[in-house]
């Protein structure tokens, strides 16, 4: 099967967020990475692709998001396309979505895969977007697929438990972090990753016109939560059976 | 631009999902043209809890492709009646499928989709809460209607109305074959013993401090000396595999509101707070001082919860006695 995944540069999940004057995440000049969300999706990729196939990366975003490319080719992705565009920055997840589902489209594939959401804007709803664009089924929140003759077999999370659900390619399918356990590039996979073909792209080379990328959301204030006044910590160990208990009994559940 | 609309998830058993009361509840505050749409068995039947939360149309369908197929099916047919009856905002629950519908629905109106919306202050204006609700941002929301905006589980309390029956709409949407693709072959239960946390008045949650698996058993012995009383988990040791998915709280998993929350080994990761900071009162209970979680809780202990956690549980079974 031959598989892309749609990937994502994020501000260092580790790190605090910054929001600039604009309200927009700060993404210049911010230490950035591969969403982990997507490396399970990457993961999941190459062990699809084990019989037979190519893994290939598709972002979008500014010059920096080449970081999150080059972790997917090193890690064993065959091949990136990167959408970048003077135009894009602000973009909503309709435009995104537009930008992605044309991207995907330009070349032959038997699955999509993703993260379930951006560990920045956590959304969510972008993979299905993609999914309608594309006018293919899907399966969001799999723990587990397995593909065999043509079709896909997937464990779906759900709120009591999971259900199984079966697809016939090609379809879109969103992983979590339950899928697998991604695996660290290797010295040879970092060297590898800078021969490996990748093309860069323009929204007018996706055919998409100025109004398929007019963002319909529009931040006009960020005011701050009043903090929360943190309570008594206690530091002694030995006080804090007997505070516990008080403050249970306060709370009236004991 | 005719009323707001309330996607409504529905069992056989014709419950309605506890989100789509608080978005009922909401609705009524946006417009008095309230409308609900539930497909799927049990829609018809669970018309009249719609309509005692304030939905005064229904739009129902009990057709099984909806509960057998995901996704496509049932943005289909809200599609179709989106097109018939022009609605001016669609609000959904943050539960899988509804994203998953919401998200499918954008794609086919062009229209705007916000998520993770904790309150509307009308219906082209929301607000969201980011960097683990420090922030508010507020949102003009453009370009066509229907506006679809998918709200955060609790942001509202369902309030029953005294507007009366709901008038049941049966759906006539024809669903083509080729949507038909995605099949739900299986439904597997993973209930966890004891109260469920939704009902529970005390959550304890474990994260990675607890250091192995095997020493959730210290938070279940808790949750027995309290009484009424859950065991969570943070999204960490879930994906680690120590537990199931269905015992995550946090932005992926569930949000809860207990009368008391127990923070144990958890370092309070912005995914892990959205899930519980609305929660009464917090104790959190980790051995690294400056711990954010720290920041959240009314009682803060400081040390080792492998060793304390006996204790604790120990004093509280004394003070019942």
């Amino acid at each position: 099967v031959n598989v892309t995944v749609l990937v994502k540069y994020v501000p260092n999940p580790t790190g605090t967020p910054e929001m600039g004057d604009d309200f927009r995440l700060k993404r210049q000049g911010v230490e950035g990475a591969l969403d982990p969300g997507d490396e399970y999706a990457v993961e999941a990729a190459l062990q699809l692709t084990e019989g037979g196939g190519e893994v290939t990366v598709v972002t979008m975003g500014p010059e920096p998001a080449l970081g999150a490319i080059r972790r997917a080719l090193s890690m064993g992705a065959h091949r990136a396309v990167m959408v970048s565009d003077d135009s894009l920055p602000g973009a909503d997840v309709l435009v995104t979505a537009r930008v992605l589902a044309a991207a995907v489209g330009r070349s032959e594939f038997d699955l999509v895969l993703s993260g379930v959401e951006s560990t920045d804007g956590y959304t969510g709803t972008l993979p299905m977007t993609v999914a309608e664009l594309l006018d293919i089924p899907s399966a969001t929140f799999a723990r587990k697929i397995e593909a065999s003759g043509g079709s896909l077999r997937v464990e779906r999370q759900t709120e009591t438990g999971y259900d199984v659900v079966e697809c016939p390619l090609p379809a879109l399918v969103t992983v979590t972090a339950a899928v697998n356990e991604p695996r660290y590039p290797t010295l040879k996979g970092i060297m590898q990753a800078k021969q490996k073909p990748m093309e860069k792209l323009s929204v007018s080379d996706l055919g998409l016109s100025a109004e398929d990328i007019q963002p319909t959301q529009e931040v006009i204030g960020i005011e701050p939560v009043p903090e929360r006044e943190a309570g008594e910590v206690v530091e002694d160990p030995g006080q804090a059976p007997a505070k516990v208990v008080e403050f249970l009994k306060k709370a009236r559940v004991i | 631009m005719a009323g707001v609309w309330v996607y409504a998830e529905v069992t056989a058993g014709g419950d309605v999902h506890p989100e789509a009361l608080e978005l009922l509840t909401k609705a009524r505050e946006l417009d008095t043209d309230v409308s609900a749409v539930a497909l799927g068995p049990g829609a018809t039947e669970a018309a009249r809890t719609l309509g005692e939360h304030g939905a005064g149309t229904v739009h129902a369908s009990d057709d099984a492709v909806y509960a057998e197929f995901l996704a496509q099916p049932a943005a289909h047919a809200l599609h179709q009646l989106v097109g018939r009856h022009d609605p001016e905002l669609i609000l959904f629950g943050s539960t899988y499928d509804s994203r998953d519908v919401a998200g499918r629905l954008q794609a086919r109106t062009g229209s705007t989709l916000m998520s993770n919306v904790t309150d509307l202050l009308s219906t082209d204006y929301a607000q969201t809460q980011i960097f683990g609700g420090s922030k508010i941002v507020d949102v003009t929301l453009g370009g066509p209607d229907p506006k679809l905006v998918i709200v955060r589980p609790k942001s509202f309390e369902a309030q029953p109305s005294d507007t009366g029956e709901a008038t049941v709409v049966p759906v006539d949407v024809e669903i083509p074959e080729e949507l038909k693709r995605a099949r739900r072959v299986e439904r597997h239960e993973e209930e966890a013993a004891g109260p469920k946390m939704e009902d529970a008045k005390v959550i304890i949650a474990g994260g990675r401090g607890l250091q192995d698996p095997s020493n959730f058993k210290v938070l279940e012995d808790l949750a027995g000396a309290i009484g009424n009383a859950a065991v969570g988990a943070s999204r960490a040791v879930v994906d680690a595999g120590w537990v199931p998915y269905s015992l995550q709280i946090g932005q992926t998993g569930k949000t809860v509101k207990p009368e008391v929350y127990i923070a144990v080994g958890i370092s309070g990761a912005i995914q892990h707070l959205v899930g519980m900071k609305e929660s009464k009162r917090v104790i959190a209970l980790n051995k690294d001082r400056d711990a954010p979680i720290f920041q959240y809780a009314d009682l803060g202990l400081v040390g080792d919860a492998l060793k304390l956690l006996p204790q604790i549980t120990e004093a509280i079974r004394a003070a019942r006695a």
